[in-house]
């Protein structure tokens, strides 16, 4: 376990026991926020004068199939002025994959979160327009589950010919 | 015929009318020739003014994510380089800093200086394409033709070194695929002279010409407080003044030892982004130069049996070499790091690339996440190109460099 | 006509209908570049300068599928862009010809997965496959000298 930079520890003893874990592994500073203390958190960050993680980066999910929680959402941070990088991480529910949104803090969140829903199918509480990203809207279910075949195809016209290939059952999923 | 009376307006009498202006729904692509790629962009027109804008992506959604997860470490690579597949090594060079992350590996300088070599020629290579299209679709193809000539270029030292000339496959984990290659410094040399001419010649050619100005000065200013949070990043961020480079901010690789500039622009518009990406291309071309000079010799790959794999020259001469490489591509066998997560990222072509990777201990990746730098980017246009002429549409999107490959993975 | 008695003027040429319109047709390719993704590179490499495709009579591209008569599906075809590119073809006039530029418009290349396509031709009928991916620019004028061949030798319905 490497050291933890300040910010960190700043962190843990500004929000408590809202904060579930504190790590940083391979040097990426990482925290677990309660579900309902993320936009608390994430507008902290922003705004308070020792972190100013002014911009953000990324938000995904990680779906631990097997694992209570079962799906994780990660969003990284990066501070301009002082360089700090952050990894926030909330754990969701297999049965209530439901997070509020970030966009009043971060507006750049929006379509990442869009993203989230359409392959994940994480709900983002408060999402002022939350369709599918990527795929049809007649497409049914999260692809990037795990539980999703990899070639489970959607097609959307009549096809001419068959889609499936020789080596089709060497791309099911592995076994987690 | 009918005799309908028919009462000529004059021309000044038409300036007084008040031409009632209906509002209009305007559709470009999926497939349109301004769009690279294949997006689709809804705008609502009133008169020649855009008033509403939406985006719709995800016609070239080829899940990146769920095919790295059915591949091993090694083999996800090639998906790597069809995100961006204007610069693919930079986004080869991001996903293998990532999973050495993981591993706790350093690859070894000269290797590190190989990378960084091909990453700026594979930069270049993107800028001239970008600013080449963008002027393209304003009407100077000249300058284009330029730009595609000097990128064949590029290709040919991204060929010496990785043997392709787009989808390059050139780095592995910890290290390259092979060392330099034969007279490769003397092409280098050769071919950065020639390029340095073509971007003098592409300067004299545009960055004064009276239309190219006036269609891009004052187009889509940004500032640097909403750059910031839409969540810009790279040329675009810099042009509105943020100097936010992560070459020069989270220096990785060998970055730290060579001497560039980060160019910022004032206002942010169309016109300080092309100007950013000419300097960069510069800046660019110098650190190739500064590259060739320093690069020490040894080897290019980390020294570990676990992880690189043996010659070719052994795994088909002797047994110990081809049981090595037997043991790396083998299912269930090769490169295992523990269970963990690695965030890395370079910065591309169009602004931080991150790779977000989580390994539960086997063989392949058991989440691979690309942030891709044109993705916010992307999201923002709508508020950029609201306001302003439909005409201008056509240099927002060329200015923010839409790689669909990279946007919708 | 004086062709039958076997008096033939020093400057004409004889030939069948069919090969004239042929050798006419397949050397004024107007073609509809369907760039998708990354073999839209090489198909910007292979339309300038250095390789120049207007050697072989396929220079010009039209931007309108009513305007050309050869569709190049540049990279991976998915199946969220596939009525597109069904609704591109249909609106193309005949003749018409198809050529899948790439792996994935051939086959679906890498890509196998919920997403993709298998190749452009489970969608619409394709007239010449060239692979690689992508490929390279003599490759690409090879596959358009074939599909030369092709226009050439074509019969005429009717």
């Amino acid at each position: 376990m490497q050291e933890l930079p300040e910010y960190l520890s700043v962190l843990k003893s500004r929000f408590g026991d809202r904060i579930e874990e504190i790590h940083a592994q391979h040097d990426d500073a990482t925290a677990v926020v309660k579900r309902d203390a993320i936009v608390e958190v994430c507008a902290w960050l922003r705004d308070d004068e020792k972190t100013l993680f002014d911009l953000f980066l990324d938000l995904t999910a990680v779906d631990y199939i097997g694992r209570k929680p079962r799906f994780e959402v990660v969003i990284h941070l990066v501070s301009i002025p002082f360089r700090h990088r952050l990894r926030l991480k909330v754990r969701l529910d297999e049965d209530d994959p439901v997070m509020p949104t970030i966009i009043p803090v971060y507006p750049a969140s929006n379509w990442f979160e869009r993203e989230c829903w359409d392959l994940y199918g994480i709900k983002f509480d408060g999402h002022p327009d939350l369709r599918r990203m990527f795929l049809q809207e007649t497409f049914v279910g999260h692809p990037l589950r795990k539980d999703y075949p990899i070639a489970k195809r959607q097609p959307l016209i009549e096809l001419r010919k068959s889609e499936v290939r020789r080596n089709d059952e060497s791309v099911e999923p592995r076994p987690a | 015929m009918a005799t309908e009376e028919k009462t000529f307006v004059g021309a000044a009498e038409v300036m007084d009318v008040e031409i009632p202006i209906q509002e209009m729904f305007l559709n470009m692509g999926p497939s349109h020739p301004s769009m690279h790629g294949v997006v689709r962009t809804m705008v609502r027109i009133v008169g020649e003014r855009v008033v509403w804008a939406d985006i719709e992506i995800g016609y070239l959604h080829r899940a990146f994510e769920k095919q790295c997860e059915a591949q091993f470490w090694n083999t996800a690579i090639i998906y790597t380089d069809r995100l961006n597949y204007v610069s693919p090594i930079i986004n080869n060079v991001g996903y293998c800093m990532a999973v050495e992350k993981l591993l706790g590996i350093t690859v070894p300088e000269r290797g590190e200086y190989f990378r960084t070599l091909v990453s700026e020629v594979s930069r270049v290579a993107d800028h001239l394409t970008n600013v080449g299209a963008a002027v393209m679709e304003l009407g100077a193809f000249t300058a284009f033709l330029y730009t595609m000539k000097a990128r064949e270029w590029c290709y040919e030292i991204i060929e010496a070194a990785c043997g392709a000339r787009i989808t390059t496959n050139f780095t592995r984990v910890g290290g390259v695929m092979a060392d330099v290659p034969a007279g490769f410094e003397e092409l280098v040399r050769d071919r950065v002279k020639q390029l340095r001419g073509v971007v003098d010649e592409f300067d004299k050619l545009m960055t004064r010409n009276r239309i190219f100005i006036d269609r891009t000065r004052g187009i889509s200013p940004v500032t640097p407080e909403k750059a910031v949070a839409y969540g810009f990043t790279g040329p675009l961020l810099r042009a509105a003044g943020i100097p936010y480079d992560i070459r020069r901010t989270h220096p990785y690789s060998i970055y730290d030892q060579l001497d560039f500039v980060v160019p910022t622009g004032t206002t942010g518009d169309v016109l300080d982004r092309y100007l950013v990406r000419m300097e960069e291309m510069r800046q660019s071309l110098s650190m190739i130069l500064q590259c060739l000079k320093q690069m020490p010799p040894g080897p290019v790959n980390v020294m570990d049996k676990l992880i690189t794999r043996p010659l070719k020259t052994n795994v088909y001469g002797n047994i110990e070499g081809l049981m090595n490489q037997f043991k790396l591509v083998m299912d269930g066998h090769g490169i295992k790091p523990d269970p963990g997560e690695a965030w890395a990222s370079v910065e591309g072509g169009n602004g931080e690339l991150g790779y977000y990777l989580v390994s539960d201990g086997g063989d392949g990746p058991y989440k691979c996440r690309c942030r891709a730098p044109s993705f916010p980017l992307v999201q923002a246009m709508k508020e950029m190109i609201v306001g302003h002429m439909v005409a201008d549409v056509i240099p927002v999107f060329g200015s923010i460099n839409y790689i669909a490959g990279e946007v919708e993975r | 006509m004086g062709i039958d008695k076997g008096e033939i003027p020093g400057v004409a040429l004889t030939t069948k209908l069919e090969s004239l319109l042929g050798w006419g047709r397949k050397y004024s390719l107007f073609l509809y570049p369907f760039v998708t993704a990354c073999c839209g590179m090489e198909y910007m490499s292979v339309a300038c300068a250095h390789y120049d495709i207007d050697r072989f009579g396929a220079g010009l591209p039209r931007f309108s599928p009513r305007q050309s008569d050869l569709l190049l599906i540049c990279g991976t075809v998915s199946h969220k862009i596939g009525p597109v590119l069904y609704r591109v073809w249909e609106q193309m006039a005949d003749p018409k010809w198809v050529v899948a530029f790439g792996a994935c418009a051939s086959c679906g290349g890498p890509y196998n997965n919920y997403a993709t396509m298998q190749g452009a031709d489970v969608c619409i009928p394709v007239d010449v496959y060239i692979p690689g991916c992508p490929p390279r620019p003599e490759m690409v004028l090879d596959g358009l000298i074939k599909l030369q061949a092709k226009i050439q030798n074509r019969q005429i319905p009717g």
